[in-house]
């Protein structure tokens, strides 16, 4: 049974589509991620679900039970947000202990401080339990937010880009942290970002959201390897996939329909003029440390791919390219199989 | 064009000394980043350079001609700071042309200057818009428009890309640093992302707590960086450090981490026991079922064509940079293989790097 089922769901603010005919089931102790530029209705979504929005159609349902109708507080859910919202009075403890002491729990004061103890472990803040909450680093303040969600045991976790305002160091710190308490507790979360790499990297699926619509729902490889678009395709992959029109390759060098190209930056092979294929200039090489990028115009197109540091390129090299694995797109940016073209040729 | 150098260039503000003698010179034409998290006194340096701060010590010249006391209009810079400050109620030929009319240069020659810098930008077609309805390119361009329009000898940018998001900002990183070659500039760019910096960079400067750390080029700073700073600052993962308790002999070619004989490039200096930490970037990990060195893996991030995979050690965290196809499964014990050519040996008291073969060596390979 689905933890948390969306069946046709949509919702509008005055003539804004926010959400439009959303179908989602997260299983029990899975980690779902929806991506999406602002405005795409992640943020939409996760309201819905927790009650704080009610849809205009469809419905919301939770561990097999209809919520549509029911108030935030019936629904088992638990929200944690991008700002972390504590209560700077209190101690770390206090801040944890706090959703477990509401009136309508009355928790035993024992089971509460085992509670806290636990949840303060598993993030490794427990030496930091008798601290106020102002006197702690930025990180440490988030992991008390998310400990806050933790101590409870709801059906789902509801998570808005709550990494969004640490940096990059601590971000990526959390990002594994989170992803090891989700699967130690085999709790179920759906995570809303803009950021690819968090989707790429704690999703068991990621949904791949625009304009309120859920586009593309998949595993990690399933979303980068097989695209349904070419939306989807330029959503994931850093640098960004290259999307070339199809008539630099030459006519009949893919299927009739195919009007655009996708190459990812590390199916496109640098070798000396020499060798058949398309010829491009370099135009200019961004070292990376590890690899270099290398920025070519193929006719007036830009290409991104990649290189060893130790090829030696330097801007204005003339090169000859060769394609693996291209992604195929229709006119309207749909994803055209490559079976279509081994029949074709 | 301009060169630019600073001599033991010191700034206190009351007891606090922002700037610790930083000297460095910036070529004709080069694009020299100067990276470093917030405090570390990358921006006062190059506000020094502006002429808006003045330096407590040391000096700092422009072509060869000391500028220390002078003010900073009479210095020949654009400063350039978070962009986008655009005047909303001109147009863009007005916007661009705004410093030109403030020094009262002829109107033929503004236009003139106006159209050249706007053909250069490629916004030519867009000279009578109002900024308003202009996308963020757009804007970001006529800002930058607005700067290169008086030609100065130099460029100081603090972190103009800061306030955009990741995807636009690694567009707008391409686009200054062609800008900065079309126009032959020399420019003087600050930033805290490393990223930015590896990307743009001709040198990078990186500072920490008011001193130089490293200068070098982007690849010499990834390659043989000279302190555990600068080793954690760069590189996406960072470089990971396993703790070890060693003495060092002149010649050694290997370190013992944990009971096992780690290879490395030869060490170019005695040193006591003591503790040292052994730098290995995530590229040069690799798995190795036979390895003695074990781990157990405790995550794997899936990065399309590459995973991360994080492993503990005896002796510390290590992460590996493996294809993606490679199957990794968590709480599994693995043996590891470090590349020997390309390991780092720190001072783990100090954070500085041991002179080695690898330091030593000239380019890469």
């Amino acid at each position: 049974m689905a933890e948390v089922a969306l069946l046709e769901v949509s919702k509008s603010y005055g003539t804004v589509e926010a959400v439009r005919d959303l179908s989602l089931s997260i299983a029990h102790g899975e980690f779902v991620v929806l991506l999406g530029p602002t405005g795409a209705g992640k943020t939409t979504t996760l309201r819905l679900i927790a009650g704080l929005e009610r849809p205009d159609r469809g419905n919301v349902l939770i561990q097999g039970r209809v919520v549509t109708d029911e108030v935030p507080a019936e629904r088992d859910v638990a929200f944690v947000f991008q700002q972390y919202s504590l209560y700077p009075h209190l101690t770390v403890y206090d801040n944890l202990a706090f959703p477990l002491r509401s009136p309508a729990r009355r928790m035993n004061e024992n089971l509460v401080r085992r509670r806290v103890q636990q949840v303060a472990e598993l993030l490794h803040i427990e030496h930091k339990l008798g601290n106020r909450a102002t006197a702690l680093s930025g990180g440490e303040m988030q992991r008390v937010a998310i400990g806050r969600a933790l101590v409870r045991e709801p059906a789902v976790y509801l998570m808005d880009e709550p990494l969004s305002s640490l940096d990059a160091k601590l971000r990526a710190e959390l990002r594994l942290e989170l992803k090891r308490i989700q699967r130690e507790l085999g709790t179920t979360i759906l995570y809303v970002t803009h950021d690819q790499i968090e989707a790429m990297t704690m999703a068991d699926r990621i949904g791949v959201m625009s304009e309120g619509v859920l586009i593309q729902l998949g595993t990690p490889r399933e979303i980068y390897e097989r695209p349904n678009s070419a939306y989807v395709a330029s959503r994931l992959g850093t640098p960004a996939i290259n999307l070339i029109p199809a008539e630099l390759l030459g006519a009949d060098a893919v299927p009739p329909q195919v009007r655009t190209v996708g190459l990812r930056t590390e199916h496109i092979r640098i070798s000396s003029v020499d060798r058949p294929g398309p010829l491009a200039r370099v135009h200019w090489v961004e070292h990376l440390g590890d690899q270099n990028h290398v920025h070519l115009k193929l006719d007036t197109h830009s290409l991104v791919t990649l290189a060893d540091p130790v090829q030696p390129l330097k801007a204005g090299d003339q090169v000859s390219l060769e394609f693996t694995e291209p992604l195929y797109f229709d006119q309207a940016g749909n994803r055209v199989a490559a079976d279509a073209f081994r029949g074709h040729a | 064009m301009a060169e630019i150098k600073l001599e033991s260039v010191a700034k206190t503000f009351g007891t606090f000394a922002a700037v610790k003698g930083v000297t460095f010179t910036v070529d004709h034409g080069s694009f020299f980043v100067i990276l470093g998290p917030s405090g570390c006194g990358k921006t006062t340096t190059l506000r020094m350079i502006a002429g808006l701060e003045l330096p407590t010590a040391g000096r700092i010249l422009l072509d060869g001609e000391d500028v220390t006391a002078r003010r900073a209009s009479a210095r020949d810079i654009a400063f350039v700071f978070q962009l986008f400050a655009l005047y909303p109620h001109m147009n863009v030929r007005q916007n661009i042309g705004f410093p030109l009319r403030c020094q009262n240069y002829p109107r033929a020659e503004i236009g003139q200057s106006v159209e050249e810098t706007a053909r250069l930008l490629r916004i030519d077609h867009l000279l009578e818009r109002r900024v308003g309805g202009l996308s963020g390119g757009d804007r970001q361009r006529v800002a930058l428009g607005r700067a290169i329009v008086r030609r100065p000898k130099a460029f100081l940018m603090d972190e103009p890309l800061g306030a955009l998001d990741s995807e636009f900002r690694r567009l707008m990183c391409g686009e200054l640093r062609e800008l900065h070659d079309r126009i032959d500039a020399t420019t003087i760019y600050i930033t805290h992302d490393q990223l930015e910096a590896m990307a743009m960079a001709d040198r990078i400067a990186i500072m920490n707590q008011g001193g130089v750390e490293q200068i070098g080029t982007p690849q010499e700073i990834y390659d043989r960086p000279s302190s555990m700073f600068v080793a954690d600052f760069i590189g996406a993962p960072p470089m990971s450090f396993i703790g070890v308790q060693a003495a060092l002999q002149r010649g050694d070619r290997s370190i013992r981490i944990d009971g096992v004989a780690i290879e490395m490039p030869e060490v170019f200096e005695d040193r006591a026991e003591g503790k040292f930490a052994l730098g290995v970037r995530p590229e040069n990990v690799s798995f190795a079922d036979a390895s003695p060195l074990r781990g157990r893996v405790i995550g794997a991030e899936y990065l399309g064509t590459t995973q991360i995979v994080t492993v503990i050690t005896a002796s510390g965290q290590l992460k590996a940079r493996l294809p993606s196809g490679k199957t990794v499964r968590i709480d599994e014990s693995v043996g590891l293989a470090l590349r020997p050519d390309r390991l780092s040996l720190f001072d783990a008291m100090s954070g500085r790097a041991l002179p080695s073969a690898l330091y030593a060596g000239g380019s890469r390979g």
